[in-house]
């Protein structure tokens, strides 16, 4: 009889206290934010993180919380962010649209290989192998490790072994920037047409040696320039797009040819 | 009850017998939570009040019902019972009415569920007020009181272990001891310092 004490005691006492919380839960419940669902549900669900948020839920409680804007999303489209700033009640500022763009243009065709590379057809670890098998250390690898990790689909090989970025399909994610070894992309704002497609910090004569369309400091576009917006940084061509208006004198003048016009 | 044993109880356990660093309870937040200031405070506010709170359900859990039925042994399972139940209900409580408090104490108190501290001036309480049985005179005011002021001298470690810690940020560490070794070190002569406080006799 005397283990029945302990035993009842401490049962009921689990008992009433498990039915008390359980009631409790009830009573004191909090309904979470109904617009949360809402919001994410029109989030793309990419979870890129392209905001600067833990994926499309950490950026949907921030825009609730207000503590992110909705401009930061690059994936969704006008139409989307508008129906989010609908339901959320704030007021959509134009965002600035950006895409991503190659600085190289060496390929297979104009730019000169050290040797025959047979390791694994990847970018990143042909890096690490001298550098991948081009001649000109800073250009494109070419095996597509950017075209793989785009998530959108927005970038496609060409037969020359160079990644085109699709302008329409990217949406400024910045996956292609992080994962190329050799650091050849950047998102720049559609409406800038002019870039520079060669990353080459050679001279100009050992730019010349490895490939037929790298730059080679010459400084003819420094004096096209009517924006003072391009200047021979560190024996590279490289364009201020605070300055830029997209005049394309630059692009008339450069004898290699390499500063290009987007489309 | 008298005041003068008022005051030597809480000068025992703010400073003689505090509860982290003569006592060694309640180390995990000590540690875990002394990174700033303000989450340090706001958590050693959350230990006093499930503490002092905590005290007054176990004295009367203890008094009316584990000794009159003879089963005093069963005292650890019960007070971790009904600690751990009261402050899911004091969550779920703040969470509903008071959004600010539930954002400032609200992540602490599950932590405290389990706080080794919290039961152990339950304990303590059964221990030094009830003395063959029977709650001593003025027993439930006194373990009240204990409580608290146990609760404060928490919150007193906690804050001045986080302000040495937020000065650490800025001073030139070897690498090998930033982080946590250096808080160790640091939390050590805290602890010898506090151990100090034992020549004082009340």
């Amino acid at each position: 009889m005397d283990i029945l004490i302990p035993v009842i005691t401490l049962g009921a006492m689990g008992l009433f206290f498990g039915i008390g919380l359980a009631l409790a839960a009830k009573k004191f419940c909090v309904a979470s934010d109904p617009r949360l669902e809402a919001v994410y549900g029109k989030l793309p669900g990419a979870n890129c993180g392209a905001c600067g948020m833990p994926g499309c839920m950490g950026f949907a409680e921030g825009l609730i919380e207000g503590r992110c804007t909705l401009e930061r999303c690059s994936v969704s489209t006008e139409d989307t962010l508008k129906a989010i700033a609908g339901i959320l009640g704030i007021e959509l500022k134009t965002k600035i649209k950006a895409a991503a763009v190659l600085h190289c243009y060496g390929g297979s065709v104009r730019a000169k290989d050290k040797g025959a590379y047979r390791g694994i057809h990847d970018c990143i670890h042909a890096n690490l192998i001298m550098q991948g098998q081009k001649l000109c250390a800073y250009g494109c690898i070419g095996f597509g490790t950017c075209a793989q990790a785009c998530p959108f689909n927005a970038i496609i090989m060409n037969a020359e072994d160079l990644p085109v970025v699709k302008e329409d399909a990217c949406t400024a994610c910045g996956k292609c920037v992080a994962v190329c070894p050799k650091k050849l992309f950047s998102l720049i704002p559609k409406h800038h047409k002019v870039y520079v497609a060669c990353s080459s910090h050679d001279s100009g004569k050992d730019t010349k040696a490895t490939c037929s369309v790298g730059c080679i400091a010459c400084r003819l576009c420094e004096k096209a320039c009517p924006f003072d917006a391009i200047h021979v940084i560190d024996n590279l061509a490289t364009i201020d797009y605070n300055k830029c208006t997209s005049c394309k004198k630059c692009v008339a003048v450069c004898p290699v040819k390499i500063i290009k016009t987007r489309d | 009850m008298d005041v003068s044993k008022i005051l030597a109880i809480a000068i025992s356990m703010i400073f003689i017998n505090n509860f982290i660093l003569s006592k060694f309870l309640g180390l995990c937040p000590f540690l875990g939570v002394s990174k700033e200031t303000k989450p340090a405070v706001s958590m050693g506010l959350a230990v006093i009040f499930v503490m002092t709170c905590s005290s007054i359900i176990t004295w009367a859990l203890y008094r009316f019902i584990l000794l009159p039925f003879h089963i005093e042994y069963l005292r650890t399972i019960t007070f971790i019972l009904v600690i751990a139940a009261f402050v899911q209900l004091i969550e779920m409580v703040i969470r509903k009415y008071s959004m600010p408090l539930y954002r400032a104490l609200g992540i602490y108190l599950p932590l405290i569920t389990t706080n080794c501290a919290v039961l152990g001036v339950t304990i303590l309480n059964v221990d030094n007020f009830f003395v063959a049985g029977k709650a001593i005179k003025g027993s439930f005011f006194y373990s009240s009181f204990q409580a608290f002021f146990a609760g404060v001298g928490f919150l007193l470690a906690l804050f001045l272990m986080s302000g040495i810690r937020e000065r650490l940020q800025l001073l030139d560490i070897p690498e090998h001891a930033k982080g946590i070794p250096i808080a160790f070190v640091i939390a050590s002569l805290m602890s010898l310092s506090f151990m100090g406080f034992m020549g004082f006799k009340f």
